[in-house]
Parts: C-alpha cells; structure tokens; sequence
C-alpha cells in the first residue's frame, strides 16, 4: 500500500536554531506510526508541518501522493499536547463549530456527535459549558472533536498526559478500533514506553535530527544483541555463578538461596544458544530461558550514544 | 458557509450572550444619563446655596447698593459696633461681615471697606462685591463730569461684529468650533471604540492562549482567518451595541420630546429651507431668534452624507488597524497584566489625536498641524474626521489631503495588518515566554 504521508528532506530552523535538520520520512497507510524522541527533538515542529501551521523552509510533504495543500487539513486531525476547548462554550455547540470549521455540515456534523456521545456515554452534556464537566469529561469531547470528521490521518502528539488512566485505556481502545476502520495514526511522545506496544513503525528523532526509522519489529531485530535472562534452580547459587561466568559473559545475577533459584542476564558471542543450554542443562534445571529484546528506549539510547562516538 | 463566516459568527455570539456585555449594553446608558443627572442636581444644590454677608455702614453711601439676589444675601446692620457686628454674625452663622465705615466720599469709604470672613472668602462672592463698588464708583465718576444716569445708560451698547465670506454668505461667531466639535464626536466615538472593542479582541486571543483552544483550532483554520474573523465579530457585537443605544436614545429623545409638548415643526421649517436661498432671506432678519435658526440652519448645511461615507471608511480602517494590533498583543503574552507595555504606545496616537484635536484643529482646522496629523496615519481617522464638517474642497479640506490621507491609511492598514498577522501567527503558539520588542522583532522573520 502506498504511504499517506511522506515528509521529503525537511528542514525548519528558528533563527539560528534548527527544530529539523534535513528530515525525512514514510508514514504506511493503514498503521500506528510512533514518532520518538526527548523533549525538544522536533516531533512538535514535524506535526506542525503537517497540519500546515507552520511551514518548512525547504523540504515538502505529500499526502496521499499530492502535495500537501490546505485543502487536506480536512482530512487529517489533529490532537496537541497544548489542548483545550472554550470554557465557556456549550460542549454540543462547540463540538458543531470545530467540526464545521474541518468542513463538515451541521447536520451531518450533529448526527455523528450524537453517536459519539453515546459510545462513550457522554449523554446529556450537550448544553453544559465546558467549565462545569470533569476533566474527564472534557477530555473525552476533546477526543471526539480530534476525531468526529473521520479523518484518513490522525495525529496525538503526547496523546496520554492529562489523561486519566481509565481515560487513557478507553481513547487506547478507540484509537485501535480507528486503526482497523482503516485510519492511519501517528503518536508522538517522549515516553516512548507508553506506545511501543501498539506501534508498528517507529522513527527516533534527536536534535533535529532523525536518527532511526522503520517497522518496530525489525530494529528490534536488528537491535537484538544476543542477550539471554536465565532463571534456574540449583543448590549453590553462588559456585554455579563463579563457574559460569569463567565461561560466559554474566551481566547481571542473583541468588535466592530460600528457594535454591538463580538468575542472570548473560550475553553471547552469537545467536547460537546451544553451547550455553548445553553448559547449563549439567548445573540444575532451567525454569526459564528469553531473550532479552531490546526497548525503544534502550534502542534511542544506544543510538544516541553510537551516533556520539563516530562523530 | 465557509470558515470566516462561521468563526465571525462564533466570536459575535459568544461577545453579544456574555452577561457583562448584555449588563453593560443597557447599564451602561442608565449610569450615563444617572451620572449627568446627579452633576445636574449638585450643581443646582451648589447654586441654590445661599450666602449671607452681614453689612455694617456708618458712611452715608452705598445704602441702596446691596441688594440681594439668588446667590447673595445681605443683612444690614445698624446701631453697633463693629465688635458687636462681628460677634451677631459668627453666632448667626453668616458668610461673612462687610465693614463701610464712615468717610466724605464714596471713594473714601471704598477703599476703607473691608470684607470680614471665617476663612478666605470664595472668588465669586469678592467678584460680586468688587463689582458692586466698581459699578458704583464709576457712576459718581461719571456723575461728577455731568453725566446723568438717563445719559449713561443711552451710552450703553450691545455690538457685535458681523462677518461675511467672499460669496456673500453670513459666517456665525463660533461654527467653526462647532462643525469641529461634530468632527470631533465621530473622532471620539472612533477612539473609543478602539480602545474597548481593540481591549475586547486581545482578551479574547488570550483567552485561546490560555484554554490552550488555539491550537486545535488552527489545525483546520489559517491563523489569519482567525484573526479576522476574531476582529470582525468583536466589532459587529460592538455595533449592535451601538445600535442598540442609538435606537434606545432616540425613542427616549422622542418620548421626552412629546412628553414636554416641544414643537418639532420648528426644526422641520428651518431644515426644509433650500440651502442658498433660505440663507439670503433669514440673513437679512437679526433678531435673537433668527440666530437660531441660522445655527440650525448651518447644522443641517454641514454635507452629513459626506461626513457619515467618509466616517465609516476611517472607522472601519481606523479599527482594522488598532484591532490587528491589539490582538498581535493578545498573542504576544501569556496573561493581561504582561500586556500593559505594549498598551501605551497604542493609546499614545490615539490620546494624541484627540487633544491636537481639541487643542489646534478647533481653533485652525486648516493650519499645519491640523494637516500634518490628518494625514498621519495613526492619528488621521480622529483628526480628519475633525477638519471634515467644514466641507470639501474650497474652504474646506482639500481634496489631495483627504485622498492622500486615505491612501496612507490603506497602505499603513496592509501592511500593520501583515505585520500583526506575523506576531500573531507566531505568539499564539509561543508559551512561558515574556515578550520584548526585540523578542516580537525576532518573530517577524519566523
């Protein structure tokens, strides 16, 4: 399938700052893209482009294969990290007005509110100002405001602080059934933690710059460095440790002499795990044996820190 | 409907339903015409106070000179010392005690004359008393030259100058003044206006700031979209407000006016007077009344079409400009109170415009300062409203000024609105810093 997105050589400074330098990247039909990296990286500034609020100055985005033009905001929403609505508005009023300002009609606009409403149980808010609901509350119209004009892409930049956990979970969810109806999506936050379980594609941005990118499952495939966690049950931890480690390269270990069990984080030479289980299956017996796969974090910091060394 | 009309929309709903702006809209005429009405009233008690000066005289003059009138009241004295005179008025709580004593001459006794009070006595009681031995010196003055009274008073006259323009039309003492001030109520109101209408537009920008809205908001809207669309609905919920006060005075103005039975056909006889000719006719009368009418006449000859066409065209650029920039400001800061430094140079032209106004386009609608702020642009929408009841053309602004005023106001109205749109595009999604000029500076070339 063709990309919805592609971001061609971007570049966006600030006076003598740059927020990107020279980035570039493929966002796949159909997927949760998560878009990495610490505060200040420029995620902000990339999704701004995006929405058309600010604009490179060299580079081009395409959307859907056409250039971007402003046409296209109607097909894209868009959830900031600054987010609001007017505290003083009507929630029903104020949905309508956002929506028709993304080109819907009002009646078309009102129909699919009133479906909204009832998915996540919002009832009869319709006529409170924003200022009396919960924050909760709000943050669920803010929700279906971000998605109401059933947009091809969607984008959240640190879609779960200020969210509540329950809150959290139920837009999670919302935001998975959008998936399969067939939106794209696009995260982005610093807690990269929070949704690498459900990104399919990761890129890592760090100072302007993008330093990583592609299928999740793939770097960390590629990021994979051979380490193993062994949990065993033996009599004397502590020998079968010091024995071990003349052997192989134990990273970490511990013992439990109560329950007899050891567990250590080893790393080998190569995939090849054989001449270890071999080692091992002598010593006591094995309870558990998993590779360790490197987190996004673990990833962005190793790269971070390889990028540093070459330079 | 399209984007701009729905945020117009939005922007003049939520301004007109907002409590403060329906208790202000029919407050507002009820504290005016509540304030005039208690000036009225304590001036009136003011005046209706009465002072009493205790007189003592021991000369043979002035006895028929001191006579009371609404202000003033003297109570003579006679038989007593001045001791006593003075002790009778402090225990009567009078104003004061004027003293005469005796002498040979009205002269003599004057300047022996001596005002006692508690403290130092009010200008307009000294002014009247001085007046009174003024009045009265001069006639025995006059009497000992020979004069009669029956002479003096023929001598007595009452001129005043008439003046003509070349064409032959009469000029009345203080039109100037008067088309000015008309000018200057429309340059008023347009400042006015900008000052709580512009104040209402930066408010509301920082209010998005603030409910962090902005955002969401343009991600489907160009910022300049909303900019406008913001200034634009403030300024119809302020138009309706006008409206709604014209229209509520001039039912109130009505009512008043069938209430006291005023004849309104003497205004309709004057304003149905054909210009010119009505003119030589009622020149040629000149009693109290025919002034009158002339000044009424006058009134209805100030070219209104003109002035109202040329009223709305400032006005309208006049508050594009100042609102534009007021809401650069509003997306500049984080909060109301950072925005006072950025306040006062906009109020500076404004407050500027109006005391040249009152000051040099009163008296000289034409001289070179009158011309050098209506064609500055900051200042021009309140000067040349001033200089324009004087008519166009001959006599009055001449066309080139008014042309090149506009002109320079279209051209400073592009380009502060580019300018402001720039700030403001950038400021809206700027938060936590504190702005300086050098920082706005930075922001046009984002």
């Amino acid at each position: 399938m063709s990309p919805i997105l592609v971001a061609e050589r971007i570049t966006k400074r600030y006076g003598s700052n740059f927020a990107l330098n020279n980035v570039s990247l493929e966002i796949p039909a159909n997927s949760i893209y998560g878009l990495l990296g610490p505060n200040g990286a420029g995620k902000t500034t990339l999704i701004r482009i995006i929405n058309q609020i600010t604009y490179p100055d060299s580079g081009s985005v395409l959307f859907g294969g056409e250039p971007l033009l402003p046409h296209h905001v109607s097909m894209i929403g868009y959830l900031p990290e600054e987010r609001g609505l007017y505290k003083s508005m009507k929630v029903g009023e104020q949905a309508l007005y956002l929506a028709q300002l993304k080109g819907l009609s009002k009646t078309e606009a009102k129909r699919r509110l009133l479906y909204w409403f009832e998915r996540l149980q919002i009832g009869d808010w319709w006529n409170k100002k924003i200022q009396e609901l919960s924050k909760g509350m709000a943050q669920k119209i803010q929700f279906i405001v971000t998605v109401l004009h059933e947009p091809k892409l969607l984008i959240f930049d640190e879609p779960f602080s200020g969210f509540d956990p329950i809150n959290a979970n139920i837009i999670k969810e919302e935001i998975l059934h959008l998936k399969e109806k067939g939106t794209s999506i696009i995260f982005s936050t610093h807690r990269m933690e929070s949704v690498e379980e459900i990104c399919e594609y990761i890129a890592l941005l760090h100072n302007a710059e993008k330093i990583l990118d592609g299928k999740l499952s793939e770097i960390k495939k590629q990021y994979k460095n051979n380490v193993f966690t062994v949990g065993m049950a033996v009599q004397k931890g502590e020998d079968v440790l010091r024995e071990l480690s003349e052997h192989f390269q134990i990273t970490s270990s511990s013992f439990d002499p109560e329950e007899s069990q050891v567990a250590f984080e080893v790393k080998l030479p190569s995939p090849d795990t054989a001449p270890l289980l071999h080692h091992l299956s002598k010593k006591g017996t094995v309870n558990s044996f998993v590779e360790t796969i490197p987190s996004a974090n673990d990833i962005f910091i190793r790269t971070v820190q390889s990028k540093s060394i070459h330079e | 409907m399209n984007k701009l009309g729905l945020i117009i929309k939005r922007e003049y709903l939520a301004k007109v339903r907002n409590k403060s702006f329906v208790i202000m809209t029919f407050l507002s005429p009820v504290l005016m015409v509540g304030m005039i009405v208690l000036i009225a009233y304590l001036t009136e008690i003011n005046d209706r106070e009465v002072r009493v000066l205790g007189v003592l005289n021991e000369s043979v003059y002035y006895s028929k000179d001191f006579s009371s009138t609404e202000s003033m009241s003297f109570v003579q004295f006679t038989d007593v010392s001045l001791e006593q005179a003075k002790d009778s008025v402090i225990g009567q709580n009078f104003y004061g005690l004027l003293y005469l004593p005796a002498g040979n001459s009205p002269e003599e006794v004057a300047r022996g004359t001596l005002l006692y009070t508690k403290e130092a006595p009010v200008s307009g009681v000294v002014d009247r008393l001085d007046l009174i031995f003024r009045d009265r010196l001069r006639q025995q003055r006059l009497l000992d030259l020979g004069v009669t009274p029956a002479e003096f008073a023929s001598i007595e006259t009452d001129f005043q100058l008439k003046t003509e323009t070349f064409e032959g039309e009469r000029n009345l003492k203080g039109l100037n003044e008067l088309k000015a001030f008309i000018g200057g109520g429309f340059g008023y109101l347009i400042m006015m206006f900008i000052i709580i209408y512009g104040g209402f537009v930066m408010r509301s920008v920082i209010e998005e700031k603030t409910s962090r809205i902005i955002e969401v908001i343009i991600s489907s809207v160009k910022p300049f979209q909303l900019m406008m669309g913001k200034i634009i609905g403030t300024s119809l919920a302020g138009l309706t407000q006008f409206a709604i006060w014209i229209f509520s005075a001039s039912l109130l103005l009505l009512a008043i006016m069938s209430f006291m039975g005023l004849e309104t056909s003497a205004f309709e006889t004057a304003g149905a007077l054909p210009g010119g000719a009505g003119m030589n006719e009622l020149s040629k009368m000149n009693s109290a009344g025919s002034e009158m009418q002339l000044y009424a006449i006058e009134l209805m000859r100030i070219p209104w079409a003109m002035l109202i066409f040329f009223f709305m065209i400032y006005f309208v650029l006049g508050y594009l400009i100042y609102s534009s920039i007021y809401a650069a400001i509003g997306a500049a800061v984080d909060n109301e109170t950072d925005t006072q430094q950025f306040i006062f140079p906009i109020i500076l032209p404004l407050m500027l415009a109006i005391y040249v106004g009152f000051f040099s386009v009163f008296g000289n609608p034409h001289g070179p300062i009158a011309v050098g702020f209506s064609l500055f642009p900051l200042t021009s929408p309140i000067v040349m409203l001033m200089r324009l009841p004087g008519g166009l053309g001959e006599g009055g602004v001449p066309i080139w000024q008014l042309g090149l005023s506009i002109f320079l106001l279209l051209v400073t109205f592009i380009g502060i609105v580019w300018l402001a749109a720039k700030i403001y595009r950038v400021g809206i999604l700027m938060y936590g810093k504190k702005p300086s000029y050098k920082e706005l500076f930075k922001w046009l070339k984002y």
